[in-house]
């Protein structure tokens, strides 16, 4: 599963790298550094190298050389990592700009008692009724009460094909700032001005109200930990030098500092948060907080509707079965001519099979003078009278009972294909023809290519499928053996969606589910990611805690992968910040003493040149592997779905090893370069 | 090295292997009050005790009734053990007719036995009476064993359990230690050392004529050398066997006698070397085991029990090359392993023993939090002398010492399934609970105390020419290494000493008798909170996405975790100690 998307803004946009730079300055600000206490703690220590460097300079004390530079590259370190949460935002706000633009004022016609009134749409309030036509801009969110038309809804989801949104049923919403393309429609408006849904997603994508997500609240706990326990050793690290007859400069002990503080991780780790929503973004879903983000990670159950996410949606015509004595083509024929009217797309299907199977061509039916005859709820058949043919074809009890009438009876062979498709999961529809049964149409349920590979993903990954859908339970079963899912719910009725969830929650589970009925609203509430549909209702969107603009069920999965992407990103860099420390203090360490006691020379594993280079690259080193690691925190770990003990391994080898080793040839690099270029 | 001592190490390591999986099967019956062959004996013992002292066995407790519990009981038997002290001359089986113990040594004694830490700083033939040796300390060596059992098995149950509340009965998990684990083993042991030549009797101490007299002088505090003729050599008795069982079996390390397991009273053959080593693991490897059933998850413990063995490994073969390697500056003496000499550094180490046990006792003594030794720590080779320290350094998770190592193992298994959790692409887990803020935030609070106060008192006292540089004999990176130790040691409740420090100064009684008291007391508070959060929380069931705790990734992942986060911290000092001592020392540099 790739995470690029064609719509994304490439990572390093020019004008978005100006503005974050720009930006990177202005989060210097002490008040906005506090929330991030790493790279606090790294500002403190710039500002008092500073300070230090100044007064220093008036007694014509110090190394300024080594100590400007070290300076420097402290505030770089700072700089760097405001960067990274600045070029994580800059694409939220260049999407935010776009929005603005929807968001153009429009003029509403509220349809109150005494006729059309004129309001800004700014103006708008909950309940008040418009009138939109062909041409017109959508004033406000709101549900259609009256009326069917076309909707260009490019603004919101960059899709430029128009969607038909009609009054009634689960297609009702309409969203302010996209166009009406045809028709008219009246529309009871559901949100007050600065609560519309452009709003929210304006001061989404811009990360506005972003707010810690628990696990980054305790993983800011643990950096924190470890700065405070690294500022202790660092702190009585003095005393013991100045017992060892070594006494060290402020700035060497705060580069000290600042080398073992998780200052990567640190510096990355709001870039990562922001980052993950934007991806999200990118794949056109909306979540309303990045707990919803995190929490999708976690889901041990998706709940999955049948029809959309797993079959393709309609029943298609598999095969033919002829009752004994009735050849292919007899039947055939007969069930295409009942179906030529039948404008349903299962009735569509058997006039194609027969096409393709039987080569009969389709006939119109105007040439035939053919009387048709309507489904209808007491008769639950349909068909066609012509020439003294009377067909008929429908379930198989209704023909049945339609048999009887004309006084005979369903043939115990056709009974038993009825029942062997109904057992494969498919829906039978029995062809009778003058009062005699002619066989039977196998009605199947299409199972979406690739589903079972993803189910198996999913299951690699510890993540249980269960399919929903209203079918009786064997062909339910049929379904979910086929499709690969773990698990179905049969005759689901939006009550025992809601039991499932909470069945599921009790023991502990995270669940995540699609939904976009009125009926849904419930269970998407209750579900730990519950993920609505934009073409659903206003109430479903509002119960769930993100928004699908595509309007596709099986994104779902997608969701969970950027969940799950977002927390390995975070593990991984922790990981691997804390895995530096371990050439740092080979770095460093004998540098501080070796002017003392050249012996310590021996733990300079790696041969730097000079106590000043050797403290100097370290720092150096530090400071780059945030801005290199950019790319990294913005476009997510690469991520396969396998089991957790492949996905630690392949990620400990990677990160923890690779975290390990990395520094010791960056750090040996960078003093060759600075000693090449006199720097130190 | 010698293959003679490679067979005795891998013996030990076979021996702690083979008794792992009874003691810790052992130890869940004993802990979930199932059925042990020990119950006829035991139950109606417990019953009465239970009666009298009004504890109502059916009782739970919330994490913070637990440690209440726990302070309450430590407390007094901590001022039991102060009066007896104060109050010896008095009272009988004082043979010797020794003083009342001066208060601020008496307060110290008390601390260091209550907190499992046994620092000693006297001479305990010539100041503690037979009674105040078996009623105040011996008790306090089966107490504070007791009592390290008991949160031990609290924090499991913290593990184990699903949305409760409780973590178990302090009084019911103490008392069934004591009487179904403690007491039984200790009994037996005793009276396999008394069988090995370990005294055990009230007598008076012997007096004994020296065949050739002795020539000693003394510098007086006028600075006047007086010089007089000894003959006689006084030779202490006593209750030593009983004392001594308890003592490895509990992780305490409160000798006896001064000499501790030096001495051969206390322990006189390789044998019963063997058994105090074996002893001091014993009850900690179990508890791996206990830790794999009682969570339902016995590769769990294993994993747990496999990183501890790693790293005892790392320590020992350091530690035994390092010292059988010798000391280069002993130029010209022969140093070499023959058929009558063991060869290496033996300085400060018992003939009986030779290089190979005393490392393996030096390194076993200091993985677990027991403190006794066999040989002087402080005439080690510096590298030989840094294991021991990094040993404690570590947090005594190694194995540990009794219930004290496994819980702080486990708050480091808590952090590495943090850690490395969140890149399986989940909230990590740990055996299906999730940890999360409040979790994490205790965890580094336990693990924050300790590098504060041992840095932080040895900051200070480096700094003090007056009152903490003058108690030091050596000076140069030796001296750093001996204060750095006096603090680990009692921090991490060791008690060990690397001596050639004298801490029985105003200032090293107070902040080493504080450093015992916030390494057992102040620690516990986050522990117990976090066993209790955990406990609360819901189980998540285990699927092929819920991180792995039972595979050797997870032994390395562990490992490295506590290298990294638990070593790290005191890698610059460490430099300016030990390790600048062996590089001068190899140079061909000693510091007076």
């Amino acid at each position: 599963m790739a995470y690029e998307n064609k719509k994304s803004k490439s990572l390093f946009d020019a004008k978005i790298m100006r503005r974050a730079s720009v930006d990177a300055l202005a989060k210097l600000n002490p008040k906005t550094m506090m929330k991030n206490p790493v790279m606090f703690v790294v500002e403190v220590g710039c500002v008092l190298t500073s300070v230090l460097l100044v007064t220093d300079q008036l007694r014509h004390r110090g190394h300024f050389g080594f100590d400007l530079q070290i300076t420097l590259w402290l505030w770089f370190t700072v700089l760097f990592a405001n960067f990274a949460e600045a070029m994580a935002e800059g694409r939220g706000k260049a999407q935010a700009d776009a929005l603005r633009k929807a968001k153009s004022e429009t003029t509403a016609y509220v349809v109150t008692k005494n006729g059309v009134e004129e309001r800004p749409s700014s103006q708008l309030r909950a309940d008040d009724v418009v009138k939109v036509v062909a041409g017109q801009m959508i004033p406000g969110d709101g549900e259609i009460i009256g009326g069917v038309a076309s909707v260009d809804e490019s603004a919101i989801t960059g899709e430029s094909a128009p969607v038909i949104r009609e009054a009634g049923g689960d297609r009702s919403a309409v969203t302010g700032g996209t166009r009406v393309l045809s028709d008219e429609i009246t529309i009871r408006i559901t949100s007050n001005p600065g609560e519309t849904f452009l709003d929210r997603m304006i001061s989404l994508v811009e990360g506005a109200e972003r707010q810690k997500t628990p696990n980054e609240i305790a993983l800011n706990i643990l950096l924190a930990g470890l700065t405070i326990i690294f500022l202790l050793a660092v702190v009585t690290l003095q005393p013991f030098a100045v017992y060892s007859g070594a006494p060290q400069t402020v700035f060497v002990l705060i580069s000290l500092l600042v080398c073992l503080i998780p200052t990567t991780i640190g510096g990355l780790l709001s870039a990562i948060g922001i980052a993950g929503m934007d991806r999200l973004v990118q794949h056109n879903v909306l979540a309303t907080s990045g707990r919803a983000v995190e929490a999708a990670g976690d889901v041990n159950t998706l709940l999955l509707d049948k029809t959309g996410t797993i079959t393709i949606g309609n029943r298609q015509a598999s095969e033919f079965v002829p009752a004994p004595g009735v050849s292919n083509d007899q039947l055939a024929d007969a069930a295409q001519l009942s179906s030529l009217p039948d404008e349903t797309p299962e009735g569509r299907s058997i006039v194609v099979l027969a096409k393709e199977r039987y080569h009969l061509r389709g006939r119109e039916l105007g040439q035939l003078n053919a009387q048709f005859v309507p489904f209808s709820a007491t008769t639950r058949m349909s068909g066609l009278d012509m020439d003294g043919r009377s067909i008929r074809k429908g379930a198989v009890d209704a023909i049945a009972r339609y048999l009887q009438e004309q006084g005979s009876d369903l043939p115990a062979e056709v009974r038993a294909s009825v029942e062997a498709i109904a057992r494969s999961g498919g829906t039978p529809l029995v062809v009778a023809e003058n009062g005699q049964a002619l066989g039977v149409i196998h009605l199947k349920d299409v199972v979406k290519g690739g589903m079972k590979e993803r189910f198996e993903q999913l299951r690699s990954m510890g993540i249980r499928t269960v399919m929903i859908t209203g079918d009786n339970p064997l062909t339910a079963a049929a379904i979910a053996r086929e499709a690969g899912v773990d698990d179905f719910l049969a005759e689901a009725k939006p009550k025992d969606k809601m039991d499932l969830i909470r069945r599921e929650q009790a023991e502990g589970k995270l669940v995540a589910m699609t939904g976009d009925g009125t009926n849904d609203a419930p269970a998407l509430a209750q579900a730990d990611v519950g993920v609505a549909m934009n073409s659903g209702t206003q109430a479903a969107k509002e119960a769930g805690n993100m928004v699908d603009l595509d309007s596709n069920p099986t994104k779902l999965i997608e969701i969970v992968a950027i969940g799950k992407q977002l927390l390995m990103t975070r593990g991984a860099l922790t990981t691997f910040s804390i895995s530096n420390d371990v050439a740092k203090y080979f770095a460093i360490i004998p540098a501080m003493f070796a002017g003392v006691f050249p012996v310590l020379n021996t733990l300079n594993v790696m041969r730097l040149h000079s106590p000043e280079s050797a403290i100097l690259s370290a720092v150096i080193f530090n400071a780059l592997i945030i801005v290199a690691l950019i790319p990294l925190a913005l476009r997510g770990v690469s991520y396969k779905p396998m089991s957790a003990a492949a996905l630690l391994q392949k990620n400990l080898l990677v990160y923890g090893l690779g975290g390990i080793i990395v520094p010791f040839i960056g750090i040996k690099l960078i003093d060759l370069a600075i000693t090449a270029a006199h720097l130190a | 090295m010698t293959s003679y001592g490679w067979i005795q190490i891998f013996l030990f390591f076979l021996a702690v292997l083979a008794l792992a999986r009874p003691m810790g099967t052992y130890l869940t019956r004993v802990f979930e009050r199932r059925v042990t062959f020990l119950d006829r004996l035991l139950n109606p013992i417990e019953r009465v005790l239970y009666r009298v002292t009004g504890v109502n066995p059916a009782e739970e407790m919330r994490w913070s009734e637990y440690l209440l519990s726990m302070l309450v009981f430590s407390a007094a038997t901590a001022l039991l053990t102060y009066v007896l002290e104060r109050m010896q001359a008095f009272l009988p089986w004082n043979p010797q007719k020794l003083a009342g113990v001066a208060p601020d040594l008496a307060w110290n004694t008390a601390i260091s036995f209550t907190t499992n830490t046994n620092w000693q700083s006297y001479v305990p033939e010539s100041t503690m009476s037979y009674l105040t040796q078996m009623l105040g300390l011996a008790t306090h060596n089966f107490w504070s064993a007791a009592v390290g059992l008991a949160l031990a098995i609290a924090f499991i149950r913290g593990i184990a359990r699903r949305e409760m509340q409780t973590l178990g009965n302090f009084w019911v998990d103490m008392t069934r230690g004591i009487l179904w684990v403690l007491l039984p083993i200790s009994a037996i042991f005793a009276i396999v050392l008394v069988s090995q030549g370990v005294v055990q009797n009230l007598r008076p101490y012997d007096s004994v004529k020296l065949v050739e007299a002795q020539k000693v002088s003394t510098t007086g505090a006028d600075g006047k050398t007086t010089t007089s003729d000894v003959t006689t050599q006084t030779i202490a008795q006593g209750p030593i066997a009983s004392q001594e069982a308890i003592k490895m079996l509990g992780t305490n390390g409160g000798g006896f006698l001064n000499a501790n397991s030096a001495h051969p009273f206390e322990n006189p053959t390789p044998f019963t070397n063997f058994l105090q080593m074996l002893s001091i693991f014993l009850i900690p490897a179990g508890l791996t085991v206990t830790l794999g059933q009682m969570v339902g998850s016995p590769k769990h413990g294993w994993a747990v029990f496999a990183a501890m063995s790693v790293l005892f490994a790392v320590g020992l073969i350091t530690c035994y090359a390092a010292e059988a390697h010798g000391n280069p500056l002993l130029r010209g003496v022969d140093q070499q392993v023959s058929a009558t000499q063991a060869g290496g550094n033996m300085e400060g180490k018992e003939v009986r023993f030779g290089i190979a046990d005393s490392a393996l006792f030096a390194t076993v003594t200091t993985d677990a939090s027991c403190g006794a030794v066999n040989s002087m720590h402080d005439s080690f080779t510096p590298l030989g002398g840094l294991v021991p320290l990094v040993n404690i350094l570590l947090g005594e998770i190694i194995f540990g010492g009794v219930g004290a190592g496994m819980y702080g193992m486990l708050i480091f298994v808590v952090l590495a399934v943090f850690i490395a959790g969140l890149m399986v692409g989940r909230t990590p887990e740990y055996l299906g609970k999730k940890i999360e803020a409040y979790d994490v935030q205790m965890a580094m609070l336990y693990l924050l105390i300790f590098p504060l106060v041992i840095l932080g008192f040895a900051a200070v006292t480096v700094l003090a020419p007056s009152f903490g540089l003058s108690s030091l004999t050596n000076h140069g990176p030796h001296g750093l290494s001996e204060i750095l130790y006096a603090y680990a040691s009692t921090t991490g409740n060791n008690g060990s000493a690397f001596a050639g420090l004298n801490a029985n100064t105003h200032w090293y009684n107070t902040t080493l008798g504080l450093a015992m008291f916030i390494g057992r007391f102040l620690m516990l508070i986050p522990m117990l909170a976090l066993a209790g959060n955990l406990a609360a929380k819901k189980t998540v069931p285990a699927t092929s996405g819920t991180f792995p705790v039972t595979t050797p990734l997870f032994t390395t992942l562990l490992t490295g975790v506590i290298v990294i986060v638990g070593a790290l911290t005191f890698f610059p000092v460490l430099a300016l100690g030990p390790v600048l001592e062996h590089l001068l020392m190899a140079a061909g540099q000693s510091f007076k």
